[in-house]
Formats: C-alpha cells, sequence, structure tokens
C-alpha cells in the first residue's frame, strides 16, 4: 500500500465528490502527485483499483494533461509563459535569463534538484505578463530584476527546507 | 450620458470581496432567496430568455435558448457544468471573477439549476489556476456552512451541491464536450456533435454548460430584469462584457464596457493607448483564434457580434490583442501555430499533423530557410484541415493563419527566395 490510512481517506472523500467512480481519477491523481511530488506506479495502481478501472486507462489519462509528472522534479517547477501576449511583453528575455541564471535550458532540472524550468502555454495572465508560475503561484510582470530577487528568495528557502522528500 | 453599468467587476480589486461576510454585506443571495421562494424555474429561464444574453465563452449562442433545449426525461439526472477551463491565449477575465467574486458565481449557479433542475453542478476549473480555486473553493464551503447550498438551499425544499473539479493542463478541455469526458476522467477528446450535451451529456445525461462569465450575469438579470440587461448594449448584442486587453498597450487589465463600444475606445481610453506612443499594426479582437483586424479595420470597428462578423471575425472571448508597429507578423503566427500545435489532442489527423505542418512550415519561412511556395502550401495545408474534424480548434489554428497572410502578405513573401529568373 502506497499511502497512509489518512492519506487514503483523502482520496475516498475525492471519490465521493462523483456520481460515478472514475470521474474522480483527475482529483485522485492531483492527491497523489501532491503526496509524492510526482505520480508513482504504485499510485497508479493504488488509483486503478480504487476507481475500479484498468491501470492501463490511468496512464492513458495522465499522459494526455500537461501537469502530471512521472518523475520527480525540481523542488521549485518555474513554468514561464511564452504564448503571444507574453511574448509580445519579453518573455523571450525572462526565459533566457532564467536559464542563465540556473545553467540549465528550459525543459531541465538543476543538478541539486532545486529548480526545473519550462516554457508553458498561456496561463491567462495575459494583461500582466511577461510572466511564469512557480510550484502553484503566480509572479507577474516580471523582470530580470524580479527574477533574481525571486530565485534568491527561493535558494534561502529550499536551502533552509532541505530536499524535496 | 447614463451613467456605467457595472454587473461583473463592481467588486475587482477589493480585499475581502470574495468572502460570504462581504457578499451578503452587498446584498449578495438576496435575488438567489428570491427566485427560489416566489419564482417558477420556467420564469427564471424567460428572465434569462428575455435578456437575450449570449454565451460569453466564444461560441456567443443565445443563453436562455440553450436553457430551454436540457432534455427533462423523468427519473434521469441533469447537470449543469460551468466551464472555467479559461485558456484561450489573450483572455484572463473569468480569472478575474473567480478570484474576486466567486460568490456571484455560486450565486449564479444556484439561479441556473434551480431553472433547470439540476441537483449537482461542477464547475470545471483549469488546474494552472491556484488563488482562483483558492477563492471559489473557500466560497463553495461558506455556502455550504451558511445553508445556501446543500440539502436546504437558503431554507427551501430545493438541494444543490456544487463540485469543483480541477483540470490538469490541457486547452481542448475549453471545449465543452472535452470537458465533459475529462469530468469523466477521461482525455480530453471532443466529442462528435450530435448528440448534444443538453440530451446526452455528463455521464450520459441531460447537461448545460455554460462560462464562467454567462452564469455570473444571471444574478444581476433576475434581480433587475431581462429588459434592463437587453436596453444595455445594442440590439442583438445585449448587455455588458468583460474585455480582456493585453500586448502593447500602456494599461493592460480587464474591463467592462457595454457590447457596441469602438475598438479604438477601448485601446485608447481603457487601454491608454499604444505602448511607447508608437503607431498601431494590428490587433486580435477576440482571443488568439478569431482573425486579425488591421489598423484601418480598427478604425471603425465596434465590438459586438454583428460588426465583427461583417469584418470577417469573431467576438469570441473578447480577449484583445494590441500590437505596435515593430510587431513582426510572422513571429506572431508562429507563436500562435507552436501554441495550436502543441493543444491539438490527437484525436483527428487533419489537425494533429496539420497544425504541426503549419507551424514548421511558418517556423521555417521566418527563418528565411522557406521555398518559393511556402504561402500557397500554407494555404493549402489550411484548407485541407478545415471541416475535417470533430472540434473547432483546427479551425482555431487556420482561421488567423489566413488572415495573418492575406492582411500581412508581403511581410510573409518578403522572407520568401526569390523565383528563379523573376
Amino acid at each position: 500500500m502506497p499511502f497512509t490510512s489518512e492519506q487514503q481517506t483523502r482520496f475516498e472523500k475525492a471519490v465521493a465528490k462523483y456520481p460515478h467512480k472514475q470521474a474522480a481519477l483527475l482529483t485522485c491523481l492531483w492527491i497523489a502527485q501532491e503526496i509524492d511530488g510526482y505520480i508513482t506506479t504504485a499510485a497508479m495502481e493504488y488509483i486503478a483499483q480504487l476507481l475500479e478501472i484498468p491501470p492501463s486507462h490511468v496512464i492513458s489519462v495522465l499522459t494526455f494533461y500537461s501537469m502530471y509528472q512521472t518523475e520527480p522534479i525540481g523542488k521549485y517547477h518555474i513554468q514561464v509563459c511564452h504564448t503571444l501576449s507574453c511574448a509580445l511583453a519579453g518573455a523571450e528575455k525572462i526565459i533566457s535569463h532564467l536559464e542563465n541564471r540556473l545553467g540549465i535550458e528550459a525543459g531541465e532540472t538543476t543538478e541539486d534538484q532545486l529548480f526545473t524550468l519550462t516554457r508553458v502555454e498561456c496561463l491567462a495572465s495575459c494583461g500582466t505578463g511577461p510572466m511564469c508560475q512557480v510550484n502553484r503561484s503566480f509572479h507577474e510582470n516580471l523582470t530580470p530584476e524580479k527574477i533574481d530577487a525571486l530565485l534568491d528568495t527561493l535558494k534561502k528557502e529550499g536551502a533552509a527546507h532541505g530536499p524535496q522528500s | 450620458m447614463a451613467p456605467k453599468v457595472k454587473i461583473l467587476s463592481n467588486y475587482f480589486g477589493i480585499d475581502q470581496a470574495w468572502t460570504y461576510d462581504f457578499y451578503t454585506g452587498h446584498g449578495g443571495y438576496e435575488t438567489a432567496k428570491k427566485v427560489l421562494v416566489e419564482k417558477q424555474p420556467d420564469e427564471v429561464t424567460a428572465e434569462v430568455k428575455a435578456s437575450g444574453l449570449r454565451g460569453r465563452g466564444g461560441a456567443g449562442f443565445p443563453a436562455g435558448m440553450k436553457w430551454s433545449f436540457l432534455a427533462k426525461p423523468e427519473g434521469v439526472p441533469r447537470y449543469l457544468t460551468v466551464n472555467a477551463d479559461e485558456s484561450e491565449p489573450g483572455t484572463f477575465k473569468d480569472r478575474a471573477i473567480l478570484e474576486w467574486d466567486p460568490h456571484m458565481l455560486i450565486e449564479g449557479i444556484l439561479i441556473a439549476s434551480y431553472a433547470l433542475g439540476v441537483h449537482q453542478a461542477f464547475v470545471y476549473i483549469r488546474g494552472e489556476f491556484h488563488l482562483p480555486e483558492v477563492h471559489l473553493s473557500q466560497a463553495v464551503e461558506e455556502a455550504y456552512a451558511k445553508g445556501v447550498i446543500g440539502e436546504k438551499c437558503l431554507g427551501t425544499d430545493y438541494k444543490l451541491d456544487i463540485v469543483v473539479h480541477r483540470g490538469a493542463g490541457a486547452y481542448i478541455c475549453g471545449e465543452e464536450t472535452a470537458l465533459l469526458e475529462s469530468l469523466e476522467g477521461k482525455r480530453g477528446y471532443p466529442r462528435l456533435k450530435p448528440p448534444f450535451p443538453a440530451v446526452s451529456g455528463l455521464f450520459g445525461c441531460p447537461t448545460i454548460i455554460n462560462n464562467v462569465e454567462t452564469i455570473a450575469n444571471v444574478p444581476w438579470i433576475l434581480a433587475n430584469g431581462g429588459a434592463a440587461y437587453a436596453a444595455l448594449g445594442t440590439e442583438k448584442s445585449p448587455g455588458t462584457r468583460l474585455f480582456s486587453i493585453s500586448g502593447h498597450v500602456n494599461k493592460p487589465g480587464v474591463y467592462e464596457e457595454e457590447l457596441g463600444i469602438p475598438l479604438m475606445t477601448l485601446i485608447n481610453e481603457n487601454g491608454g493607448g499604444v505602448r511607447g506612443g508608437k503607431k498601431l499594426k494590428a490587433v486580435i479582437p477576440g482571443g488568439s483564434s478569431t482573425p486579425v483586424l488591421t489598423p484601418t479595420e480598427c478604425e471603425t470597428i465596434t465590438m459586438d457580434y454583428e460588426a465583427l462578423a461583417a469584418a470577417g471575425t469573431m467576438f469570441g472571448s473578447a480577449g484583445i490583442i494590441v500590437m505596435d508597429e515593430d510587431t513582426s507578423m510572422v513571429e506572431v503566427i508562429v507563436n500562435l501555430l507552436h501554441f495550436y500545435a502543441h493543444e491539438s489532442c490527437g484525436q483527428c489527423s487533419p489537425c494533429r499533423e496539420g497544425t504541426g505542418w503549419l507551424h514548421r512550415t511558418m517556423k521555417q519561412l521566418l527563418k528565411g530557410q522557406g521555398t518559393a511556395d511556402d504561402v500557397e502550401k500554407i494555404l493549402d495545408i489550411a484548407n485541407q484541415m478545415e471541416g475535417r474534424t470533430v472540434c473547432p480548434l483546427a479551425a482555431a489554428a487556420t482561421m488567423p493563419t489566413r488572415s495573418y497572410l492575406t492582411k500581412f502578405r508581403s511581410e510573409f513573401e518578403a522572407l520568401l527566395p526569390k523565383l528563379a529568373g523573376v
């Protein structure tokens, strides 16, 4: 069993909200990712059993959506929007600056597992571009200076809390 | 001049506006209470029909008419699904409602559900939205705790549950049938229509799908009457709309205005004009899928369904993207085609292959590595894609492509190698 009884209760509560078990699939995948940082094979099997669906269906669905991770990623996932409004506002400069500062290219994770940098499509923050989403929080109207300050804060915070469990 | 009417954005930007106490302190839920006690469900639908309110997601279908199509077979549950999967590039107005005034949406859901005989409503919110989801979920919890929704809504015998359902990153789930598939725990593949969701939707049951902004208008319409709403805007495009303005303007943001407002008023007065005093080059009027407008077209156009259709474009999601004279139209369409190629769900070959092909061909052209017949080739691919897919995503990529190529053709041709012997 990949989850504690407390964690299992979270899954069961989510399932109870829907008229059909399978409808809770996306929600269950979110819970699993919140607990483990990514969706493990054991979690996929657990969810398949809970929702009474084949494990292959779970994999088919989770690979369709861009936000589910099937491997560990950095503690801080920096996702920079590069779609039109943000591009007009200078998103490419922000991405280059991040790549330089982190020493990685978009799509990669830093060696210390602290940062993963990803280019993403429109995050509905078009009026406040360029912008990025770090884990779940939006950071808007970005400048290179703001990026520097953000990275410093995250590095301090990351060091204080240790690596992601 | 009559004072400006605000229906949706009265409390945007105000701290704590998302709380139950703030909402009820400003008259919130009084309309729902009156409706549940005094009105028959059909009277509610009639009022929304009379308002002329059209769907604010993009298609612009009259909301009241949509409601009246809902099949009502005995013993079968019906569902209301609110589309909060806002992801059309250039659009960020549903996010404002969810962040600042989620109780207004809940009151709209309550009134709409009552009209439709629905006892379970879902809000499908895009996975990337954090603050909007937190505020909405808190508001739903408060609404349960205060007896607004639940077993006995506002002290009546009417029962309603609201489930906030988080998506996980897929533009296509904003298409209503893909949204239903996703909500059922599947890949977001659009369904063939018919059957329409009003007959066979979520879990095979009759379902109404409305955009956040559409539903958020409902409390005001029931409080003030359909006629009062219909008096705003233009005759065929009544009411107000939340315009998202982004790109090269001084004051990007979400602005509520009556329909029929001139586009240049929105750009110059609301948006504060083109940034840096530059000249205007092009404007996307209704989200990235809508054909682009030239400065000459912008001069006279008004923002209503009819005027935009007459100009060969669409109102869409009212997401306005402004581009100044320094913008490369080739770069713009390469950017957008990357988006559509990335977001094609892959179900239909013409879209899956076509969007990628368009993007690659256009990108080569941008790099100066195109071939002499590229423009014709691109137009040919676009023709082969349209009308051959389950949903409109292919058209969402080809319509703007064609408009940029047609209206700014010289920019594309300048990048082509010269034809031999010419």
